[in-house]
């Protein structure tokens, strides 16, 4: 983690560098107040892959498998108890991943940055789990190589199975005060066809979105809508134009992503209830 | 025919015969063990059909009841569930209490039937109540008869699933007899204990308007009772049938329509009850 903070806070530095020396963002950025405070955002995608994957070193028997060249390409994990897994409110797991975001912000911030830049940081992502997904191997955790990250701070979709409340109560745990950037939150809940009136409900949820702010939560993105309609959206793209759902920081046409990004958004956990 | 559960003094069966002198007063043993460890089948931890608010539902091992619609025939024996100590359940409880308090909701024991493990049920809910939480159970009332006032005060709401009030009804729908269950809603009613009543519509076995309005009529004059509900029958459960090797003699019986769900409410309505 050290390497990497120091990797990470010298590529931004360059990267910025390379910005003021072309300034071609200089039109947009003569809109700019003369005095701001600058910041360098950083920021963590797939948080619960590698709380997942550190959880199961931790509490299985995690073993590597290497190729003839001898790297790395493969884990196994030969214990028979599951390991914890993020989601499920359960405190092995997301004191790792809370410890992460902290440990990582303080290894960051004693890297010099261009201009004295204030560091800062986020766990989310928008649609970039899909892609950094295809580009990271098999991890520790299970999952396979290519596979989608779960967007933003979102346990690893289908591994939060103890209900919704569990899975709030975990992202909630994640110290806003180390990620001032945001921590994002996607839930999916499929419509209630319950005898509670729509007054009712909406109140439901209101008092879900209380109680998770109360409990430390900085961020939830909620959508209402059942599988069934966004696979239907996936094969008949015409009957749905205006269906819009949130993707983990903003909203988007679904019949506009890509196949893969739909996959994703189809894959995540549907909580039944809320 | 023996009753049920009763044990002939100086009979074989009978644990006293045989004691040696120096064994333990038997009060002595019970408080420190009885219901420490129980069998639990699963929980969940957001669920707005098991009372009020948002709940935490424990789904307890064990029930005396055969239903022909039942959806979870995997918590028919107690013995199938997993054996755990109450010290567990109220900790991993506690992780969630700050949260219910805050949504309005509680603890629900269902399962199973929370009866079959009174003692260990009753510890659950005492540690709920500890824990600030409203504490409710879903039951059948069968065993109705050994819930006692130490249990009652760590209960705030019962869903009493009145499954029939034709007595050969509930006898083809469970398997049991129907008079326990009506004698623990008169006991409730008279100390007035919450309760809500709940009512699986089956069709072409509950349906009958004759066993509804015997339902209807039963409840109606009870003030201790907030809500009926009335729960359309589904078949979510019947891969569990089918998975156990068990007869599913409901695979052709069809989820009740609006219109019928809409008759019985009414029925519940024009006896004078809240029903939803």
């Amino acid at each position: 983690m050290d390497w990497l903070a120091r990797t990470y806070v010298h590529a931004m530095n360059c990267i910025h560098y390379m910005h003021d020396k072309y300034f071609y963002e200089r039109l947009e950025m003569a809109l700019h107040d003369r005095d701001i405070l600058r910041t360098m955002a950083f920021g963590i995608a797939g948080l619960s892959v590698v709380a997942d994957s550190l959880a199961a070193i931790k509490y299985g028997k995690v073993r590597v498998v290497r190729d003839n060249t001898g790297l790395v390409v493969d884990y196994k994990n030969e214990s028979k108890n599951p390991t914890p897994q993020f989601g499920n409110n359960d405190e092995r797991v997301d004191g790792i991943a809370s410890n992460i975001v902290t440990q990582f912000m303080q290894k960051i911030r004693k890297h010099p940055t261009y201009r004295n830049a204030t560091h800062t940081q986020s766990v989310l992502t928008i649609t970039s789990n899909v892609v950094y997904g295809k580009a990271t191997g098999n991890t520790p955790d299970g999952r396979r190589k290519g596979e989608p990250f779960a967007p933003g701070a979102n346990p690893m979709h289908g591994r939060d199975n103890h209900g919704w409340l569990a899975s709030c109560l975990s992202v909630a745990k994640l110290p806003y005060r180390d990620s001032l950037d945001g921590i994002s939150y996607t839930v999916s809940v499929a419509p209630q066809k319950a005898h509670l009136s729509d007054t009712e409900l909406v109140d439901a949820a209101v008092q879900a979105f209380d109680m998770y702010f109360d409990h430390g939560g900085f961020h939830m993105n909620l959508n209402v809508i059942d599988k069934e309609t966004l696979e239907d959206a996936m094969k008949n793209p015409d009957k749905y134009p205006q269906l819009t759902i949130r993707v983990s920081g903003y909203a988007v046409n679904f019949v506009r992503l890509t196949r893969e990004q739909q996959q994703d958004v189809i894959s995540r956990t549907f909580h039944g209830q809320m | 025919m023996p009753q049920l559960g009763h044990v002939e003094p100086g009979s074989r069966h009978d644990l006293h015969i045989g004691l040696s002198p120096d064994a333990p007063d038997e009060s002595e043993l019970r408080e420190d063990i009885d219901g420490a460890t129980g069998y639990l089948h699963s929980y969940e931890t957001a669920s707005r059909y098991d009372g009020p608010g948002l709940r935490v539902v424990l789904f307890v091992s064990g029930c005396l009841l055969r239903c022909t619609y039942c959806h979870n025939p995997d918590t028919w024996h107690l013995k199938d569930g997993t054996y755990i100590e109450v010290k567990e359940i109220i900790d991993r409880l506690g992780k969630f209490a700050s949260a219910l308090r805050h949504l309005g909701g509680g603890l629900t024991i269902s399962g199973g039937e929370p009866m079959v493990q009174q003692a260990f049920t009753r510890r659950i809910l005492a540690g709920a109540k500890q824990l600030g939480l409203h504490t409710a159970i879903e039951t059948s009332g069968f065993l109705g008869d050994r819930i006692d006032d130490r249990y009652l005060s760590v209960l705030d709401l019962v869903l009493l699933d009145i499954k029939s009030s034709n007595p050969e009804t509930y006898r083809t729908v469970t398997g049991r007899d129907l008079a326990p269950t009506l004698r623990f809603a008169e006991r409730m009613a008279s100390i007035g204990k919450p309760v809500w009543v709940r009512f699986t519509l089956v069709p072409g076995l509950t349906d009958d308007p004759a066993n509804v309005d015997g339902i209807a009529r039963f409840v109606a004059p009870m003030k201790n009772v907030e809500w009926v509900e009335v729960q359309p029958f589904h078949q979510l459960g019947a891969f569990k049938w089918k998975a156990m090797n068990l007869e599913y003699k409901l695979a052709h019986t069809t989820t009740p329509t609006p219109d019928l769900v809409e008759r019985v409410l009414e029925q519940f309505r024009a006896a004078g009850c809240r029903a939803r």
